[in-house]
């Protein structure tokens, strides 16, 4: 019995060329917010639309084909056995890179729900749900006929990243389809907010947690040569996250028509979250702990290190942020997007890039990339870029805050609104030099990645023997 | 209000998941101690080499958790978040908002008092009252007029003395407080397309702009349906907000394109009425701010 890489090989590339992609888009738009002529008065390449392609592209493409191509991948290996069903495991790539496609010319033509991270609209939704499903069953049959007795850890976070992502596309996309482009949601005024952002906090929770938990838990240990710091803690952690997780959505919605019953609720779950996301990260960390001497010559570790440290913070400062009296501040500034990047530069895509350059060399039955020097030079340049992009956007994300709320005795705003950008400017150019930054990485990447796969055709690699342990011996 | 079904549904299940972490958290102390092998580990092994060590929870982690249930726990008896129980402390973000605004209500007072028994000249004349009239002007009616009040196109200057609606102190009191709505009606039905482009010469003309005379002149002659609305002279109408076409002065733009598609499509020019949201001493005070922009 062998193993099938080809789907992973396949999802290996996309994961590049759709990070490229998304992540160009990113850049795009951050110029464009500071100079706004950058849309050339083309209507599909106005920011309103850009934006949500970048989101998309990110998430969907770059995150969603690292979580597809890599489970497929640790599924195979931690349960000893061929992937089930190879025909449907094709469709499901192929599936889903035409739902990228079909996203990549639906959004810019600007056919949208309007929902954030579901804008794309009902006939995509029903593909996506079609091919969610065939994952489930590739994933899941996996799981059934594995030859191993115990279910490994990275294994439940993948599943429970698979079943939460069905309950929360479905449920938020139901809709009315009026014509092929345009369809109305079936709920209305706060219960559509609460909705929706049940979904939004749960995609951060489950696509861009639970999945790059998963991620971790496989590649960590397997690029540190040592055992995962404690299963006790895996347990806790994973129950804790994924029972407390799906409460925290009404954070979105502070101070709104929300009821404040919801809100509170929103609040003190959020909080709770703190430790089991901190659990994730110190399993991880302290997996590579003893290991330390490794990071003098081994860069994909150093992205790994990065990567839990930067879900440490965003995971502290998540729960603080959803305290009403901070949101108060945070809310609606350019702070909540340098948390969203601290999260989604320094933990997804750090976690995605460390687990692709310790995959993709494996794949070939190699122990290192094609250049282990150039893997080094995107550590660098990635790294800086994310402390460019979060720290301006902290800075502006405070400062806008600051002077939105600012006001003076006779009642009047200190600030009008175009001062409070004027102000913001500056940061938009830093930002958009970390991003560049970040994509310009991203290109290192593509290069080594070629050469590595380049090098000579992929072996085919045996499935490891049955094991089955202790009271099930 | 929820009903008793959902109020206890959400009392149960959120206090449950609470003490349900707080379980897993006790629990996991009495179980799974032992290893089964010598070094540590579960003695599971996959992939070759993938193993778990079965080291205990952090104490600091621990308590960390510890510390946000029971901070949960005494947030959600003090503020209301247990379905229709309020909350012991009586919370809620209606009174806080109405507390915040009655605050800056008393401060305000004090200061707007001064200005109540002023009229537009004496309003206009009052440093004090102007400082604050520029920063009404900067939070309601930049985001269209521009902060310095010079519009943009589609959004009229304030700061030349061209008005389309009159520019008297209560002519401008009446376009804050009650709004305003121009209709442009498009022409090409009445016009035809070589209609369009002869009276594109002729507003051309009229405006002192260089145009084609022989087109102009053919423009002219049909002027009448424009008459209506801007006055034989051309010269507009306050009443209906129909602009001077006579000087060189364009809401909508003034180059030949621009006054083709004014001609072709019409346009709708509408200010919203502030009279709600503004108080009245707000509005006075903005009136006379626009007067004294205009240099009037």
């Amino acid at each position: 019995m062998t193993y099938n890489d080809k789907v992973v090989r396949q999802f290996v590339v996309m994961t590049v060329i759709w990070g490229i992609v998304g992540m160009l888009v990113g850049v795009i738009i951050a110029a464009q917010l500071w100079l706004p002529v950058l849309n050339f008065d083309i209507p599909w390449l106005t920011y309103s639309r850009l934006r949500p392609l970048h989101t998309n592209a990110v998430i969907f493409a770059f995150g969603g084909s690292a979580l597809i191509g890599t489970s497929f991948y640790v599924v195979q290996r931690t349960c000893h056995v061929r992937l089930f069903a190879g025909g449907l495991a094709s469709f499901v790539f192929w599936g889903w890179q035409l739902v990228i496609l079909a996203a990549a010319i639906s959004l810019p033509l600007g056919w949208t729900q309007g929902k954030e991270y579901a804008e794309l609209e009902w006939p995509i939704d029903i593909l996506i749900t079609v091919v969610w499903v065939a994952y489930a069953v590739v994933f899941f049959g996996t799981i059934i006929k594995r030859r191993v007795s115990h279910i490994y850890v990275a294994n439940w976070f993948y599943a429970a990243f698979i079943i939460t992502i069905a309950l929360l596309h479905i449920v938020n996309n139901l809709s009315l389809p009026v014509t092929m482009t345009k369809s109305y949601e079936v709920y209305t005024g706060a219960v559509d907010a609460m909705v929706q952002w049940w979904y939004g906090h749960n995609a951060v929770g489950f696509f861009l947690t639970a999945g790059f938990l998963a991620m971790m838990y496989y590649f960590v240990p397997k690029q540190a040569e040592g055992p995962v710091y404690s299963y006790r803690l895996s347990i806790v952690h994973f129950w804790a996250l994924i029972a407390i997780y799906m409460w925290a959505g009404p954070h979105h919605l502070h101070y709104t028509a929300l009821p404040d019953w919801v809100q509170s609720l929103g609040m003190v779950f959020s909080l709770i979250l703190l430790a089991p996301s901190w659990g994730g990260m110190i399993n991880g960390v302290m997996t590579l702990s003893g290991h330390w001497h490794k990071l003098r010559t081994d860069p994909v570790l150093k992205f790994m290190i990065v990567a839990l440290s930067f879900y440490g913070m965003s995971t502290f400062e998540g729960p603080m942020m959803s305290i009403k009296t901070v949101n108060a501040l945070s809310h609606y500034t350019d702070w909540t997007i340098g948390h969203v990047h601290s999260g989604a530069l320094g933990w997804v895509a750090m976690m995605t890039i460390g687990s692709l350059y310790s995959l993709t060399p494996r794949l070939m039955g190699k122990k290192v990339m094609y250049s282990v020097k150039a893997v080094d030079a995107h550590f660098w340049i990635a790294t800086i870029g994310i402390v460019l992009y979060i720290a301006s956007m902290w800075i502006a994300g405070v400062m806008q805050g600051l002077m939105w709320r600012a006001f003076n005795e006779d009642g009047t705003l200190t600030y009008t609104f175009i001062e409070t950008i004027a102000a913001t400017k500056p940061y938009y150019v830093i930002r958009l030099l970390g991003g560049t930054l970040f994509l310009a990485g991203m290109f290192i990447m593509a290069w080594n990645t070629f050469k590595t796969l380049a090098q000579s055709k992929a072996p085919e690699f045996k499935a490891a023997e049955p094991a089955i342990w202790g009271e099930h011996a | 209000m929820l009903n008793s079904f959902w109020n206890w549904f959400v009392i149960i299940i959120s206090v449950g998941s609470i003490l349900a972490c707080w379980w897993l958290l006790h629990w996991t102390k009495g179980v799974s101690d032992r290893s089964d092998d010598d070094d540590g580990s579960t003695g599971h092994v996959w992939d070759e080499d993938l193993r778990e060590l079965n080291t205990p929870l952090p104490r600091w982690w621990l308590h960390l958790f510890n510390i946000t249930i029971v901070f949960a726990l005494v947030y959600l008896v003090l503020f209301p978040g247990l379905g229709n129980f309020a909350g012991i402390k009586g919370w809620t973000q209606i009174e806080q908002y109405d507390a915040e605004i009655a605050q800056a209500g008393e401060v305000q007072k004090v200061i707007f008092a001064r200005f109540q028994d002023m009229d537009g000249d004496a309003l206009m004349a009052d440093v004090e009252a102007m400082d604050t009239a520029g920063r009404l002007f900067g939070n309601n009616c930049a985001m269209c007029h521009g902060s310095d009040g010079r519009g943009a196109k589609g959004f009229p200057n304030l700061a030349d003395n061209d008005w389309q609606w009159g520019g008297s102190y209560d002519d401008i009191l009446t376009s804050i407080n009650a709004g305003r709505m121009a209709v442009m009606p498009p022409h090409d039905a009445i016009l035809g397309e070589a209609g369009i482009r002869e009276m594109v010469a002729y507003v051309q003309q009229i405006a002192g702009q260089k145009a084609d005379a022989e087109l102009a002149a053919a423009g002219k002659t049909k002027f009448m349906v424009c008459a209506a609305c801007h006055g034989q002279d051309a010269k507009g109408n306050p009443l209906l907000g129909s602009p001077n076409l006579t000087d060189d002065i364009w809401l909508y733009g003034g180059n030949p394109e621009d006054i083709e598609l004014t001609l072709l499509k019409g346009r709708n020019g509408r200010m919203p009425a502030f009279g709600s949201q503004l108080s009245e001493i707000h509005s006075r005070l903005l009136a006379a701010y626009v007067k004294r922009m205009s240099g009037s």
